[in-house]
């Protein structure tokens, strides 16, 4: 399928061939300008530090110009203006918009207005599709594929939108299987569930880690329980050290979308499992493919 | 007393019988019928029916309504039957069937769902995943909206 002209809002809108497509792209380093002339909306009306910037990265390297704001302050949204009314806006100045919002659905509302197409850079709880490209690109690379290895995914399953979004994006591949590794309180709903495809088990870390190929961790916020004390009382075990580490297979990589707090230990860094820093570095080179391919 | 004794008959137009009882308002309001349209509405509540034990009908004179327009109604009245009328006989009749798609009449419960954004140019819209029980997805965030959560919320109309 070409991506020319198409909105890009659920990572279930790509088959494997378009991913493997967009993956090699991304890997042959090419360089170009390709948006030469063209020009990138980039609408975060959510803060963001690295999809903001890895975004604008990728546009820059593709010889191409952006617009754009970061959260409300500054625009005339703070003075009562519609999302839907910003987006008709960017959509008469750019070639394609790309969109973060606190709303879920936003994207797809965003796309059913512009003529141009849109990129959902996060909207809401559930989906996030780039930052799955990336995630299911490192694997990909780092592992040599996607296929039949063993998952573990650890965190905030329930609010944090990237690890639903790597999960919703194996279901496009056949892991052999999938651990959830959360607290009870932050374990996935019933809607993310019913859509995977692949067994899953819900899990303790340090019974499955010898297991996993590959370990995706996210961030659990404070903030998520209602009783602080209940927090204070799970984090440990939801924490990666590299003494932990010592149980896992050799070649066990852990992933994470960063930022990171202290969920993973600074002392894993210099461990071979690391591979959360290429996994925030591979996010221009699929940035750039997926605009090359994207913007008409 | 038998509702035709109720209600005069029609020469044209669309009767919808096997409403279960008390919901005939419901059924109006669903198919955006206010009174204000000009042709002749009659309604019938809570008449005796061999099949429902009590029932409701909604009787539109002059208007021959589509299944397309006519099948979310299914939401409320999932026994009901359309019954189209031409020179006082009964020429077909159809059962409803809930459509696969939903627009409007019932809101998403997800309060960060975009479409529960005031002043945005969006309408909600379900996806029909389950009839038996009915079970609903929101096209924009995924959310499940259950049958107890759309009956909840039309009950209150
Ligand atoms: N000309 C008419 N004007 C008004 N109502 C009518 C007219 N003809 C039929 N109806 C009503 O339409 C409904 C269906 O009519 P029909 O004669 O098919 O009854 P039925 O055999 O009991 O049908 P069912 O098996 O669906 O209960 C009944 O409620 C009937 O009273
Ligand atoms: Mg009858
Ligand atoms: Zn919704």
């Amino acid at each position: 399928m070409s991506f020319r002209g198409k909105d890009v809002l659920s990572i279930l809108d790509f088959s494997r061939n378009d991913l493997e497509r967009l993956f090699r792209i991304a890997s042959s380093r090419f360089e170009g300008d390709e948006l030469k002339g063209k020009v990138v909306a980039l609408a975060f009306f959510e803060p963001s530090t690295r999809t903001r910037l890895s975004f604008e990265t990728a546009t820059l390297r593709l010889g191409g110009g952006y617009i754009g704001f970061d959260a409300v302050q500054g625009t005339s949204i703070a003075k009562g203006e519609t999302f839907s009314d910003t987006i008709r806006m960017l959509d008469a100045y750019a070639d394609v918009i790309v969109v973060r919002h606190s709303l879920e659905g936003a994207a797809k509302l965003a796309a059913e207005l512009a003529e141009a197409p849109v990129i959902n850079a996060g909207d809401g709880s559930k989906r996030h599709p780039t930052q799955a490209m990336i995630d299911l690109y490192t694997v990909w690379r780092e592992k040599k594929g996607i296929d039949n290895l063993v998952y573990g995914v650890l965190g905030d399953l329930r609010y944090g939108r990237a690890s639903g979004s790597f999960l919703r994006a194996l279901n496009l591949y056949s892991p052999r299987k999938a651990y959830l590794i959360a607290p009870e309180s932050l374990r996935p709903k019933e809607e993310l569930l019913d859509t995977l495809r692949m067994p899953w088990e819900f899990a303790d870390l340090e019974e499955v880690l010898p297991e996993l190929d590959v370990l995706y961790v996210t961030r659990i916020q404070k903030e998520r329980f209602p009783d602080p004390a209940e927090y204070e009382r799970v984090k440990g075990s939801y924490r990666i050290d590299a003494a932990l580490l010592k149980n896992a297979k050799e070649d066990m990589i852990i992933l994470h979308p960063l930022p990171r707090v202290d969920e993973i230990a600074l002392d894993v860094d210099s461990t071979p499992h690391a591979r959360y820093f290429k996994q925030a570095a591979y996010g221009v080179p699929i940035r750039m493919a997926l605009l090359r391919e994207v913007v008409p | 007393m038998s509702e035709e004794l109720v209600v005069r008959r029609i020469s044209n137009g669309t009767v919808i019988d096997h409403i279960p009882a008390g919901r005939a308002l419901k059924v109006l309001r669903i198919l955006g019928i206010t009174g204000e349209e000009g042709y002749m509405v009659s309604m019938v509540m809570n008449v005796y029916s061999k099949k429902l034990g009590k029932k409701d009908i909604v009787k539109v004179e002059g208007r021959e309504l589509s299944s397309e327009e006519v099948n979310k109604i299914a939401l409320v009245a999932p026994t009901a039957t359309i019954n189209i009328v031409r020179d006082y006989e009964v020429v077909e009749k159809r059962k409803v069937e809930l459509p696969d798609r939903i627009e409007g009449i019932v809101r998403c419960v997800n309060p960060k769902c975009v479409t529960n954004a005031p002043r945005e140019a969006v309408h909600p819209s379900f996806r029909v995943i389950s009839r038996k029980p009915l079970k609903l997805v929101c096209e924009y965030c995924g959310e499940y909206l259950t049958e107890e959560e759309v009956i909840a919320q039309l009950a209150g109309t």
